[in-house]
């Protein structure tokens, strides 16, 4: 029997560990229910505002939703988004890489041919393309809006790239935790634990450091053309978020010129959200290349390249007790 | 084509490997053997580029495995003592899936899965998913896929760990069609008996140590020096136990219900005439067989040869 292989194996476009998430991901009803869930809660949120919103109206218009109303619905769904791919990003990619640990494949999928980046990017990519299945299945769910007006179909785009990036963010977080830590409640916590920094502990150091900047801040006689507090805020993803919709929120972050808004923010928020995380993005993911195989250090060349050199293991290969077992007894 | 040499690996306290050494030839079967913790799966996983060696050199074909791991992979079949498999997989879209790990076209692939799976006895399993396989199906299965890329050496750690009698049979029996191919094998085990039949050479390890290596016969006959008799009788079974004692080579007798157990140091040639003697005196010989050698008397033979060397 042959067993004679050629080169050349895979698709241009889709690796076999690719290939093999999405087939694998496909195949679990747990995948589904994800998605029924998740368009679910995002569904009910937005039938939820235009009743509450259409009631509270009514006795002011006559039931009336107008543009004003949907644009703040717009706001509404995309942030309750972002908070749910918050929530969702971490389940799917904490557990990838020490999943397979735990299930026992991964030693198996190392001493094949696939790089340690092929393995990693190809893990992170079928997580996000399944979170972008979900995003993606919530189109209808806008559509409500675009049904009042009040939105551009552009906002809407970048909303979405936004999201793409947030999931990335956060997936590689997860990917590189799933690689350091070996069991995957440990790495899920972990993961958790950095987005509830990056969306919570953001936010709350912001408002405080801003009503400290504050008091401060108008007391002086000539004050800063801005405040730095702003920065705080260009690493929050609800901050940066807003900053789309509306870009006069960079300035208020800043305080630029005390207050008074006539001067340019230092950085749009989105754009330093953007900007600090890609760079956390190619941390996570270098770290999470590195550590899923083991990194050979530099060590002392060793004269042991011919094979019969010296007392070669040749030697050791009579039957003979082992020299380290004489001294044992 | 494997060189070891004064490989070691420690983890926190314990001293994995201690400075082992070995050489296997091309196309050799080789046993490595060791009861649980004696750093055969540590060897085996250095071989396989999964681990890192403290200090010491390992090479496969010529390369060595912290510096050409690549080439080293491309070169191994590898199937650890415990793995798992994707469930939702079926069967050939499993060995599809690791063909294609190793680069192999798709169109090469739907020629040699059928021969792997044949060669693996699961030709009649091929649309199966892989969680309704059996424990010894999924274990060949695996041998299967570590062979999908033609290795030239294949790392077996425990092959037939947990299988029954008759799915040890049939590894057993795939194991001597893959010697017969030409492959080089290192296969472990903590069963002496399960190897003796398969493999050219053998190593015994110990606390990271190698105690022994050499010839399967070389050791088989070193371990004959001390052999367990079982002697079962009619009748009068103290009476025959008490007239052993008195024999040669006899350096212990036992009498249970199961019948006497002899310690017997001599060669083939005194078993045949103790068996000879005792027919002799007219006692009414049920059976009379010499036990299994198992790994603990493999250890206590060898470390007793170490020391007298």
């Amino acid at each position: 029997m042959s067993l004679k292989n050629k080169a050349g194996g895979g698709s241009l476009w889709i690796n076999p560990v690719l290939d093999k998430e999405f087939r694998l991901r496909m195949r679990t009803p747990r995948s589904f229910v994800a998605l029924l869930i998740y368009v679910m809660v995002l569904g009910l949120l937005a039938i939820g505002f235009i009743y509450v919103t259409t009631g509270l109206q009514d006795q002011q218009s006559g039931g009336r939703f107008d543009p004003s109303v949907s644009r703040v619905l717009f706001y509404v769904l995309s942030i309750a988004q972002l908070v749910l791919i918050a929530f969702m990003t971490p389940a799917l990619t904490a557990g990838v890489i020490s999943g397979e640990r735990e299930k026992q494949t991964l030693n198996i999928l190392l001493t094949t041919q696939q790089s340690s980046s092929a393995i990693v990017l190809s893990k992170l990519f079928s997580s996000l393309a399944f979170m972008v299945l979900i995003v993606l299945a919530t189109l209808p769910v806008y559509s409500i809006v675009f049904l009042y007006g009040g939105i551009s179909p552009s906002q809407l785009a970048l909303v979405f790239l936004f999201y793409l990036f947030t999931m990335l963010l956060l997936g590689a977080l997860g990917i590189m935790c799933s690689t350091i830590f070996k069991r995957t409640i440990i790495s899920v916590i972990m993961t958790y634990g950095m987005t509830m920094f990056i969306f919570a502990a953001t936010g709350v150091a912001y408002l405080l450091m801003l009503a400290i900047v504050q008091q401060s801040y108008y007391s002086g006689t000539v004050p800063p053309k801005y405040s730095w507090v702003g920065f705080i805020l260009g690493l929050n993803p609800v901050g940066a978020l807003v900053s789309i919709f509306e870009p006069g929120i960079s300035k208020q972050a800043f305080l630029v010129n005390s207050g008074n808004l006539q001067g340019k923010a230092p950085i749009a928020l989105w754009l330093q959200f953007l900007l600090v995380y890609s760079v956390v993005i190619v941390g996570a993911l270098w770290v999470a290349i590195r550590r899923i195989r083991p990194v050979r250090r530099k060590r002392r060349e060793d004269d042991f390249d011919a094979p019969n050199n010296g007392a070669s293991a040749g030697e050791v290969a009579e039957m003979k007790p082992a020299e380290g077992m004489k001294n044992d007894k | 084509m494997i060189e070891i040499k004064d490989l070691s690996k420690r983890y926190g306290n314990f001293q994995a490997l201690d400075g082992i050494s070995m050489t296997i030839d091309a196309g050799t079967v080789f046993g490595f053997v060791g009861p649980n913790g004696a750093g055969k799966s540590t060897t085996m996983s250095i071989l396989a580029t999964l681990l890192l060696p403290d200090s010491g050199i390992a090479k496969v074909s010529g390369f060595d495995v912290t510096k050409h791991p690549k080439e080293v992979r491309r070169r191994i079949g590898y199937m650890p003592d415990f793995f798992g498999v994707y469930d939702r997989f079926k069967t050939d879209e499993y060995l599809h899936f690791y063909g294609a790990s190793y680069g192999i076209a798709r169109s090469e692939r739907e020629k040699l899965i059928p021969q792997l799976l044949e060669l693996v006895n699961l030709s009649d399993k091929k649309e199966a998913y892989v969680d309704g396989l059996s424990r010894g199906m999924k274990q060949r299965l695996c041998l299967a896929r570590s062979l999908v890329h033609d290795p030239e050496v294949l790392i077996l750690d425990e092959p037939a760990s947990g299988l029954d009698p008759r799915a040890r049979i049939e590894m057993r029996e795939i194991l001597k069609e893959l010697k017969r191919m030409g492959k080089t094998i290192i296969i472990s085990s903590h069963i002496l008996p399960e190897l003796a039949e398969m493999v050219d050479q053998i190593g015994v390890i110990e606390h990271g140590r190698m105690v022994a290596q050499g010839k399967v016969s070389d050791i088989q006959s070193r371990l004959r020096v001390n052999r367990v008799l079982h002697i079962r009788t009619l009748a009068r079974q103290e009476e025959l136990a008490a007239k052993l004692r008195d024999e040669a080579h006899v350096s212990r007798v036992l009498s249970d219900a199961n019948g006497i157990q002899v310690h017997f140091s001599g060669q083939d040639v005194e078993q045949m005439q103790l068996l000879r003697r005792v027919l002799d005196w007219e006692y009414e010989v049920v059976s009379f067989n010499e036990a299994q050698t198992n790994l603990e008397d493999v250890f206590l033979e060898i470390t007793k040869g170490g020391a007298a060397t």
